[in-house]
């Protein structure tokens, strides 16, 4: 199983699953993160503990423990 | 168009607006130029944390504009989204404006979806459209608003463009008897949906909302709709349709969560809308400015570095051009008070204009410049979208003391004033990460605090390293604060982490005027303080050090002062009944009381009096060691100012521990206040007192021994 922390910088995934739970993943989804949605991976921070990714147009920092929950493929 | 006309009488063209959208779509902004009025606009999520309410006039309708905290979706997970949410869910208004980036359509109508479905009038303001227009994304308004069945209509809140018309849709809508906003889900929820409609329908269910709101909601699984049904006759038979229904729904999306399920409708909506009113000339895949930007300053090794020196710098222009006027406003107020002085016959009344009020006033005047320059930095760090950088790079090294990376914004808010910092902790969402934050916001040195650094690094540094003292400080605060961080995290405020899920906005080129705008009104606050606060508390810290009047002691000392001859024995004479009239009076003798508890740390009685003047304001730590030192001891002639008294009659060492309490102490009473507020009850305050009273006693008393061994 990937998820979006395994993917390295510059890679583009699409969504499978959200592991997260129900407040975490609302807060995903409003975020425009769901199923099928398309993923770039932008930067990592220091240590890889935070990275930023891209949705549509919308650039999104999450902490690596968030990213764990998004089961992601590559495409 | 006014904003003066505050009294708005209820009369039947009087158009309430709430105005609603995503974080940092430009919200305030259009606010501010429809109204004129001038509410802070930053480039980060959530400036606004609280509904705001503007009035104004326009052809004949009374507005009342207002203006809700930016929300992703229509949920309650974050303090603002639940200050929203509850307004558009409980309230009484006629209509909302719902304010799209224009650059961004595709995720903000996610919102807008959400919208459509509360049987609300709806007008839709697609912002930006100025910067729209440069990227070469042309939107077809009029298609756009036909297909939704609510108006559309092109505005940019920069450029003002638009924002009539704007009103004229409100107007237009307003007077419109009802309108159905046309949103398609897919066929199979459709098809749940009107099976849902037909059975209301079928026993003619009487509801302020349509038939088809209902089923919408029920499907969504909304508790309030829910426990209306709930009570109904009819919730029997409509149960085993709904579970059903549910259920389909969950085939049809392979998923077990029908939240999701229906976000995933609303996006394929919200991608089929733009996909028709949406054209991008010339789209090139080329790295957008933002990105190239982003590569440089979210570095993964430069990243932290850059945004250190940046700080580095803003501390070195604050003291560097700010002590340029200095000299000029010092040598302006001494000149104001001899002139003052020398009109006013009466002894008592002139030591109290000059002595208090003027040295006291002067003393916090001394500092605009550097208070100017600070907000500055701090106004550019906020609107260039740089802050959010700043909590990427910050999230994983805070969060090993506890803190989330969102804190940062609070945290170096309260760089320039604890009172918003305290307010902008709202953007956490967990009440422990808040109440965390809450506590060591105090440890970020607020602009008031800079006063007496500035005059402490002055008084015992050159002005070359006087920057880098100032930088030092500030910097080993925040140290400070991280680690009290984290001794609370592992005591007070055990738990679970806060996720991190945060917007990284387009960086924007500040707007000139903006920048002006608050840095104007923030240095207007501190003059203002400084006018009417400062002034207060100086008369009164004067009248503590010259009353009681001790005649006897006068008078003997008079009558040496008659009998020597040399010059030199009058001035030491002087000098010396000043200090003891100062040690008899009230101030002394609070002063005298208390020295003891401050003896371990170095303090006189005058700095001890200053820092329980302190915990009204730190502005008055200065006005009351201006008064201090005015009225006694400075034996110099040649040497009136107060950097120079201070660096005669305090020692280093205690001069560093000084600092530390100023450091770390309770920031002033009005944020005292904020704190309690925001933190929810009083008991929280006693603990902030206690706290950081404790914290800074043994910090001070650790820095005066280690400096006392050093130097």
């Amino acid at each position: 199983m990937k998820t979006l922390i395994d993917c390295d910088r510059a890679c583009k995934v699409k969504v499978l699953k959200l592991n997260a739970k129900d407040d975490l993943k609302q807060r995903l989804i409003s975020f425009g993160i769901m199923k099928e949605t398309i993923i770039e991976v932008l930067e990592h921070a220091p240590a890889k503990s935070t990275i930023e990714i891209k949705v549509g147009k919308m650039r999104i920092a999450l902490r690596a423990q968030e990213a764990e929950l998004i089961e992601v493929q590559k495409i | 168009m006014n904003t003066d006309t505050k009294s708005c009488p209820i009369i039947a063209n009087h158009i309430k607006v709430a105005l609603v959208g995503q974080p940092n779509v430009g919200k305030s902004m259009l606010i501010n130029s429809v109204s004129n009025s001038h509410l802070h606009v930053g480039n980060f999520s959530g400036v606004t944390v609280d509904k705001t309410e503007v009035l104004f006039d326009y052809k004949d309708y009374h507005f009342t504009v207002v203006d809700l905290p930016g929300t992703y979706a229509f949920t309650d997970y974050t303090i603002e989204e639940r200050v929203t949410h509850d307004y558009l869910c409980a309230e009484e208004y006629d209509i909302i404006i719902n304010v799209l980036d224009s650059t961004n359509l595709e995720k903000n109508l996610q919102l807008t979806s959400e919208l459509l479905t509360m049987s609300k009038k709806v007008v839709l303001a697609l912002n930006m459209s100025d910067e729209a227009q440069k990227e070469n994304i042309l939107i077809d308004a009029e298609y756009m608003s036909e297909l939704l069945g609510v108006p559309c209509v092109k505005v940019s809140a920069a450029t003002k463009e638009g924002i009539e018309e704007l009103i004229d849709a409100v107007v237009v809508q307003h007077e419109n008897d009802s309108v159905t906003p046309k949103l398609v889900f897919s066929e199979p929820v459709e098809e749940e949906i009107a099976q849902i409609v037909w059975y209301l329908d079928k026993h003619k269910y009487s509801a302020v909302n349509t038939h088809r709101n209902i089923a919408i909601n029920l499907l969504k699984n909304n508790k309030k709709t829910y426990a209306k049904l709930h009570d109904e006759p009819i919730w029997i038979e409509l149960q085993p349709i709904l579970i059903e229904a549910s259920r389909h729904i969950e085939l049809h999306h392979d998923s077990d969560d029908i939240k999701e399920s229906f976000a995933e409708e609303y996006a394929s909506f919200n991608r089929g809308i733009v996909a028709e009113v949406v054209k991008q000339k010339n789209i090139v895949e080329n790295k957008t400015i933002t990105e190239r930007i982003d590569t440089v300053l979210i570095h993964p090794i430069l990243g932290i570095p850059i945004f250190l020196f940046f700080m580095w710098g803003l501390f070195q222009l604050t003291f560097e051009i700010g002590a340029i006027p200095m000299d000029y406003i010092d040598m302006f107020f001494g000149w104001f008070g001899d002139t003052i002085g020398s009109t006013i016959a009466n002894d008592d009344i002139r030591s109290l204009i000059v002595d208090g009020i003027i040295s006291g006033v002067g003393a916090v005047v001394l500092f605009v410049p550097n208070i100017i320059i600070l907000f500055i930095g701090i106004a550019l760090l906020e609107s260039t979208g740089y802050m959010s950088r700043v909590a990427f790079l910050l999230d994983g090294f805070f969060h090993k003391f506890g803190l989330h990376g969102q804190s940062f914004i609070p945290l170096v808010t309260g760089f320039g004033c604890s009172i918003p910092a305290y307010m902008s902790a709202r953007i956490l969402k967990n009440d422990r990460d808040r109440l965390l934050t809450l506590f060591i916001i105090g440890f970020m040195s607020c602009g008031a605090r800079l006063p007496v650094y500035v005059l402490f690094a002055g008084a015992f540094f050159s002005p070359e390293m006087a920057g880098n003292i100032l930088f030092i400080i500030y910097i080993s605060g925040a140290m400070l604060g991280l680690l009290a961080a984290k001794v609370l995290k592992l005591t007070a405020f055990k738990g679970v982490d806060e996720p991190f899920v945060m917007e990284m906005p387009k960086y924007r080129l500040p707007s000139v005027k903006l920048i002006w705008h608050t840095v104007l009104t923030k240095t207007m606050m501190y003059l203002k303080k400084a006018g009417t606060f400062i002034a207060a508390a100086s008369m009164l810290v004067w009248f503590l050090s010259n009353y009681p009047h001790n005649t006897i002691l006068e008078e003997s000392y008079s009558a040496k002062i008659e009998a020597t001859q040399s010059e030199i024995e009058k001035n030491v004479l002087q000098n010396r009944l000043d200090e003891v009239l100062l040690e008899q009076s009230y101030l002394g003798t609070i002063g005298k009381f208390s020295e003891p508890i401050f003896a371990p740390l170095g303090f006189d009685w005058k700095m001890s009096v200053a820092l329980q003047t302190g915990l009204a304001a730190k502005e008055v730590v200065v006005s009351t060691l201006g008064v201090l030192y005015s009225l006694g001891g400075d034996v110099d002639e040649d040497n009136n100012s107060l950097m120079g008294a201070i660096s005669k009659n305090i020692s280093f060492a205690s001069a560093v521990a000084f600092i530390v309490v100023i450091m770390i102490y309770l920031p002033c009473l009005a944020a005292s206040v904020v704190f309690t507020r925001e933190a929810g009850h009083i008991k929280y305050f006693f603990y902030l007192f206690f706290f950081t009273s404790v914290v800074a006693y043994v910090m001070a008393f650790i820095a005066y021994n280690v400096t006392l061994l050093i130097v």
